[in-house]
């Protein structure tokens, strides 16, 4: 579980996120939807570290991660997995290399130990035979699916996705979604997810935040989703004219 | 600050001693050749130079051997290979680790609890340590050479005359100054181009000025150098 208590965050004039109270949960997807410029990727990199929050707490099951010295901050870290959205592969690497690296810098396994561990991550995220490519030699689906394989070789309890879908086909995003969704149900773990990709919403929204304007708008589920009487949330959803009258045929029938 | 988090316990050594060999390698054999280039040519014109300007005064023609020496061992040697460095090796360390940065390579590290700045920088500046002293050292030779293949096969001196120069006055302590002017310049020329990538924000535009900003503050901070540790070391 990892709770974000009273997050505020500004760049200069400008106050990003206004007070964010939020708890993300073990075993869940939970989502961080919004409009661009809403906060969601600052909220994520306040959540992972990357940047220190203006003011507010965040809480890795009880631990206050940022009353963490670096050296506790980065042992947290390796319990963590993220899913950058350009996919942040080490391109002068090899498809094994990037996947591996994690156990090259911080385990004791032996070479065929780490072997095994870089194919079943492989074969886990329904990509094999791809070791000896490079990054640039693959597809953006999947890059990203070597980016999830990457952060999940460590066996992480908590798992950041920054855009999973972004720039991929309707069809390999929901793919990607379900990967996403199965590995957090399977391993039990904390899954932060942050997207505007309303296939995501519906599919895997166990718990959905929307953030507008630096504030936190709007919680609940994806089976909330549809009857939602939020005005902001409805305008985001149902986004096109196609969408809502989609919407209104299906309370219609 | 940056350099306190350089400077700490690696997480693992292997791979920390694997990216230094790589740094070694790239800064040593990969600008071998350019360094051999300048450093032919820096002696070559300081003995042709020096054999014009003593030309009818009542100083020995074996001078030009020995000022060709001392000249390159204390000042041009050290002095010009780390400018020469500054611009091909710092301006490189400078784009990797920017380029890192903007393509969230280092946040991706950070995440998996590297510590990145020592990662990143310790074993470039500790291959660097190493690598440039030694480059400078051949820049030496390969300097005094040139200043031989200039001056004794075009009749400015005979080999005599440019031997018994290259031994005359001959102090080790100028080996020590040339040592340590090309660590410290090594220090320079990387802590300050990698600082400039770790800290680079924006685009490419951006990341072109770090890399430029790398070698001009690299070549200002030689340049300063030299004169401290010239003033200190030979007074």
């Amino acid at each position: 579980m990892i709770k974000a208590v009273n997050i505020h965050k500004s760049f200069g004039d400008s106050k990003v996120l206004k007070g964010i109270d939020m708890v993300f949960e073990k075993g869940k997807t939970n989502l961080i939807i919004g409009k661009s410029g809403a906060g969601k990727t600052v909220l994520l990199k306040i959540l992972v570290g990357l940047f220190d929050p203006t003011q507010g707490e965040v809480w890795y099951d009880d631990i206050n991660f940022f009353k963490l010295n670096k050296i506790d901050r980065r042992a947290l870290r390796m319990k963590m997995g993220m899913l950058f959205q350009g996919g942040a592969l080490f391109d002068s690497m090899t498809v094994e290399e990037n996947i591996r690296f994690p156990l090259d810098m911080f385990s004791n396994m032996t070479a065929k130990e780490k072997s095994i561990r870089v194919n079943s991550c492989l074969e886990r995220v329904n990509l094999e035979g791809v070791n000896k490519k490079y990054p640039s030699e693959t597809s953006g689906g999947m890059q990203k699916r070597i980016g999830i394989a990457r952060a999940i070789v460590f066996h992480p309890k908590y798992l950041f996705c920054d855009e999973p879908n972004s720039g991929l086909d309707p069809k390999t995003s929901i793919l990607i979604d379900e990967l996403i969704s199965d590995i957090t149900q399977e391993n039990n773990i904390t899954t932060v997810i942050n997207t505007h990709d309303m296939n995501s919403v519906m599919e895997i929204g166990d718990k959905i935040a929307l953030l507008h304007q630096g504030d936190l708008a709007w919680v609940g589920n994806k089976s909330e989703v549809l009857d939602t009487e939020n005005d902001l949330l409805f305008d985001f959803i149902f986004a096109s004219p196609f969408l809502k009258k989609l919407r209104d045929q299906a309370i219609k029938s | 600050m940056l350099m306190v988090q350089v400077f700490s316990v690696p997480e693992n050594r292997r791979m920390y001693w694997r990216e230094t060999i790589r740094q070694m390698y790239d800064i040593g054999i990969g600008s071998l050749i350019i360094v051999c280039l300048i450093a032919v040519f820096i002696g070559a014109v300081t003995a042709i130079q020096f054999a014009y300007q003593l030309d009818g005064t009542l100083v020995p023609d074996y001078y030009i051997g020995y000022i060709v020496r001392d000249m390159t061992i204390i000042e041009l040697a050290p002095m010009l290979t780390c400018l020469v460095l500054a611009g091909k090796v710092g301006s490189n360390m400078a784009s990797e680790i920017g380029g890192m940065r903007q393509k969230e390579h280092i946040d991706a590290m950070e995440i998996m609890g590297v510590n990145t700045a020592s990662y990143l920088i310790m074993p470039k500046i500790i291959a660097a340590l190493f690598v440039i002293p030694i480059l400078v050292i051949i820049s030496a030779f390969v300097s005094i050479l040139g200043g031989f293949v200039a001056s004794v096969p075009t009749g400015v001196l005979s080999v005599n005359e440019y031997v018994l120069g290259l031994r005359s006055f001959y102090v080790p302590y100028n080996i020590i100054i040339m040592l340590v002017k090309a660590v410290t310049f090594a220090f320079i020329l990387t802590s300050v181009s990698c600082y400039q990538g770790y800290y680079v924000r924006g685009g490419s535009i951006e990341l072109g000025k770090a890399s430029t900003q790398a070698v001009v503050y690299s070549d200002i901070l030689i340049l300063l150098a030299d004169l401290i540790l010239v003033t200190v070391m030979t007074t």
